[in-house]
């Protein structure tokens, strides 16, 4: 699946924290430029950024159940463009990722077809019917080794089962990620932010309250359990608020936002052109403000793209009820360096923290977020900082179409992505 | 004008132009022969994803006195169940060679949606809790008639302006269509809209829609020019909007002490179907006052002059 | 430059025979039925009312048929905006005078026809116009002629009205010049 060459000398590269150094590459690992034997294949990489590979903790990669939109051949080809090395599977898959038999299938699959690591997230409950907890341990000593537990797509609302899952999980540190949407506040009909444009354009939102009052109860929840609570795609000032708060007192709990929550905002759906349509809805600009803000000081500890390919088909209906999500993974660097790094809000050696190190932490992934260091795992990003670029969603990699960035102008930073020592994926 | 989906797409020429031209068409239902010859040949596809008995037969007789073919389709249960997508459904009947569609549809924005997908000309017929514009041009043009019989003893001649007028709109505001293109009219035509609903029943950002918004009907119906009663349906009871029918209709309904409080001028509109008994009392309803079968009437002559206006000349036809 | 072929004075005395032809054709006023089609024929067929008026001492049934939506070349042209039609009661058994301004290919008056058929049966229509430029792309005929003119093919006849125009005339714009 990935570049025939094992070994490969990258030049001229700079790093996060403004060294450079060639970097030398063979067996998977970083090694001793010295070593290179004359005549290896050379990157020249001279004027690019060399950075950890990406880690991506939310990810539908839509296999087993929906190949027709998306596949792990498919989706992890998209999250090598997007300079990723690790995607984690969500679990609301074809059957679900409640078992240990799934999980290790779905690893397997990962290991035979993926262009970057796949790491498989299990269901909290079985069949993602937030009743009754699924196989959380089998799962765990499974070869699959599952560490993160989420039903995403849907909320895990009994507070009781929320409380269990989180002391569950805890022994063998397990972390619980909530998609944290009260599901009276915001049913199955809520479509869009509720604000002045759900108002307007007559669709049923959701306020943002609906978020923040699961974030509230689940920071205690793991606060009474003594377990790591992560919580999915902030996209609320409210949760922001919260989750600051919960961090204050000492409480395990860290926090994701998406691209499309960094940049995109609630009048984007005034055309109920359903690409927008996503699950949280994109918020109005005060939300955006805090998120990014949040995501700048630490508050919210890292990007997640929540990539989620659909079929055109499933698209091609009435606002209200075309399927929400939208793709992420290739340019969800694209979009970090444009809100976040070009406006001066973190630096470089930040976004590594953001979307390498601190994924792979909470993902308790080895091997991954890492320091390109002699012995390390070879997985790296060449990211041109200055390039840009009008994407086309035709272009993708991905199966989906469902591009929310389609006609943008945005940075094209990724150059070439390295994993485990080959190359995954390198511009044309 | 291309397509008419919302309130929002007209400028003041255009709406004008709309009613004026309605005047002439509801003389032809007085004719022996009602029809006119203007849209003979073009097809006109009346496609309700959504039942509706009452604006479906209005568009079928407007497209028919204007000599077009029109074809009812009924898409009730939507083709989600089947499997089919809405694109691949309107793409399908653009391909027969359609020149319009009327589209009703319960989802927001279907109407737009549509739009942008066929090669045929589109009517929104009411979409979700969007926007019903020929609706609103109905009230219109029903709210100026009564206007000019007041002024001048006579509903002959095109009618008299909205300045200074008083249109209280009540009710359902969050889940109503009709109320959205209403105030949006209403914003170029000049008329002075209050809203008035529990605030269970308010959308959210009202505040910025440039009306007045109270929960207090009493306060209001003295100075209105209007009172336009929306249905309340019973199933939001049941989501909680408001305690019990009984309670609504004591603060929300039109009942017949409220109608002996109406200025000798006011008139009553809904766009039906009633609920007789819960906003609207039936001496209400059935008052001398009451402009509902106007409206009906109306609503086919409103019909005839948008089909007019959107069908009658080839696209691209040069001056 | 606009040619002016017939001024004001030499319009009212056309009018005037116009009227007078009416009457002696139809032998009398009853029964008549007089349909200006707008725009200018709606004024000069209120005029002849008048006129016919004065002569009869009775009033005569006067009204607008407007034409637009039986037009051939509705599509074919931007959206028209559409005049009023109104009927001075049943136009059954009653004979028809259609009155307008200018008669050239015939098509209007052929819309005309149409338009009629669906407003009753009358048992007689005839035809005034103030000017006949010829050139007729149907089988139509004026009964009552103001005036033959003869104009090239690029040149525009107008029938100019007071009530519209400032002054009675009629008169010829060249090849290329606006009206």
């Amino acid at each position: 699946m990935t570049s025939a060459s094992t070994s490969l000398l990258i030049t001229g590269a700079r790093q996060a924290d403004g060294t450079s150094g060639d970097l030398f590459v063979a067996d998977g690992r970083f090694a001793d430029p010295a070593d290179a034997p004359a005549g290896v294949h050379r990157v020249d990489a001279d004027g690019l950024l060399a950075l950890p590979g990406l880690v991506d903790l939310h990810t539908h990669l839509r296999q087993p159940g929906r190949e027709d939109a998306e596949t792990v051949a498919t989706g992890t080809a998209a999250a090598a463009r997007g300079g990723f090395t690790c995607v984690h599977a969500m679990a609301n898959l074809t059957p679900a990722t409640d078992t240990a038999e799934a999980a290790e299938y779905v690893q397997a699959l990962g290991e035979r077809e993926g262009h970057c690591e796949v790491r498989v997230v299990g269901a909290v409950t079985k069949g993602l019917g937030g009743s009754e907890l699924s196989e959380l341990g089998l799962m765990a000593k499974s070869a699959a080794s599952v560490r993160v537990f989420s039903d995403d797509g849907r909320c895990v609302a009994d507070s009781l089962v929320m409380r269990r899952a989180l002391t569950y999980v805890k022994p063998f540190g397990g972390v619980i990620a909530q998609h944290s949407q009260d599901p009276r506040l915001a049913g199955t009909d809520a479509c869009c932010h509720e604000s002045e444009w759900s108002g307007r354009l007559g669709l049923p939102g959701w306020p943002s309250q609906a978020e923040s009052v699961i974030v509230a109860r689940d920071v205690q929840l793991a606060e009474l359990a003594g377990s790591r609570l992560h919580v999915c795609h902030v996209s609320t000032a409210e949760s922001v608020e919260v989750i600051r708060w919960a961090k204050r007192r000492g409480v395990q709990v860290t926090a994701e936002v998406t691209p499309h929550h960094l940049l995109l905002d609630t009048p984007l759906v005034a055309g109920y052109d359903t690409t927008f349509k996503v699950n949280p809805p994109l918020r109005t600009s005060e939300h955006l403000d805090a998120v990014r803000e949040a995501l700048a000081d630490g508050t919210i500890d890292i990007v997640a793209t929540d990539h989620a390919p659909h079929a055109r088909q499933d698209k091609d209906h009435p606002f209200d009820v075309a399927l929400p999500g939208m793709l992420g993974l290739e340019q969800a660097l694209a979009v970090v360096v444009d809100v976040m790094v070009n406006t001066g809000r973190i630096d470089w050696p930040t976004l590594v923290r953001r979307m390498s190190s601190t994924p792979a932490r909470i993902g308790q992934v080895p091997g991954q977020g890492g320091r390109l260091a002699i012995g390390e795992p070879a997985n790296l990003v060449l990211v041109d900082p200055s390039a840009r670029a009008v994407v086309d969603a035709d272009a993708s990699a991905s199966r989906g179409r469902n591009n929310p960035y389609h006609g943008r102008e945005l940075p094209d930073p990724v150059v070439a992505t390295v994993f485990r020592g080959r190359i995954s994926y390198q511009r044309g | 004008m291309r397509h008419l989906l919302s309130c929002a797409d007209l400028d003041e020429s255009e709406v004008l132009s709309l009613l004026d031209l309605a005047v002439e068409m509801q003389q032809v239902q007085s004719r022996p022969v009602k029809k006119l010859p203007a849209l003979r040949g073009r097809t006109i596809v009346n496609i309700f994803f959504e039942d509706s008995t009452r604006t479906r037969t209005s568009f079928e007789i407007a497209g028919k006195w204007l000599s077009a073919d029109t074809i009812n389709v009924s898409a009730k249960g939507s083709s989600v169940s089947k499997g089919e997508s809405l694109r691949d459904t309107m793409l399908t009947l653009d391909a027969m060679g359609a020149d319009a569609f009327v589209i009703r549809h319960s989802s927001s924005g279907a109407a737009s949606q549509v739009a942008g997908w066929v090669r045929a000309h589109v009517i929104n017929a009411g979409d979700g809790q969007h926007e019903h514009p020929t609706q609103a041009l109905l009230d219109a043009y029903t709210m100026r008639q009564h206007f000019a019989r007041v002024a001048n003893g006579t509903s002959k001649g095109p009618g008299t302006g909205f300045a200074g007028k008083r249109i209280a709109i009540v009710g359902d505001l969050l889940h109503s269509r009709v109320v959205r293109s209403n105030v949006l009219l209403q914003r170029i035509l000049g008329g002075d809209v209050v809203l008035v609903a529990p605030p269970t029943l308010l959308p959210t950002g009202v505040e910025d829609w440039g009306c007045e918004v109270t929960d207090d009907l009493d306060a209001v119906l003295p100075s209105a020019d209007i009172v336009m009663m929306l249905r309340v349906q019973r199933e939001r009871m049941a989501g909680g909007f408001f305690p019990t029918e009984r309670e609504y209709t004591e603060s929300f309904g039109l009942t017949p002490g409220r109608l002996a409080g109406l200025k000798p001028t006011a008139a009553i509109c809904h766009p039906g179907p009633m609920n007789r008994g819960v906003e609207i009392s039936p001496a209400a309803a059935d008052a001398a006052n009451s402009l509902v079968l106007d409206q009906v009437s109306a609503g086919v002559a409103v019909r005839m002059s948008v089909l007019y206006h959107l069908l009658a000349a080839e696209e691209g036809a040069q001056g | 430059m606009a040619r002016t072929v017939v001024d004001d004075r030499e319009f009212s005395r056309i009018l005037n025979r116009i009227a007078h032809e009416i009457l002696e054709t139809n032998g009398g006023a009853a029964d008549l039925v007089l349909l200006g089609i707008p725009t200018r024929g709606v004024q000069l067929a209120g005029r002849l009312a008048g006129l016919i008026e004065q002569i009869e001492g009775a009033p005569v049934r006067l009204g607008t048929l407007d034409i637009t939506m039986y037009r051939d070349d509705l599509r074919a042209n931007p959206v028209r905006p559409v005049g009023r039609t109104s009927l001075p009661g049943s136009i059954d058994d009653a004979v028809v005078v259609l009155v307008d301004d200018v008669l050239y290919s015939g098509r209007t008056i052929g819309a005309a026809f149409d338009a009629l058929r669906d407003l009753g049966r009358p048992r007689a229509v005839r035809l005034a116009v103030m000017a006949d430029r010829g050139s007729r792309e149907l089988p139509i005929a004026a009964d009552q002629v103001g005036r033959v003119v003869q104009a090239a093919d690029g040149e525009r006849v107008r029938v100019e009205v007071s009530e519209l125009d400032g002054r009675d005339a009629i008169t010829i714009t060249g090849t290329g010049e606006d009206a």
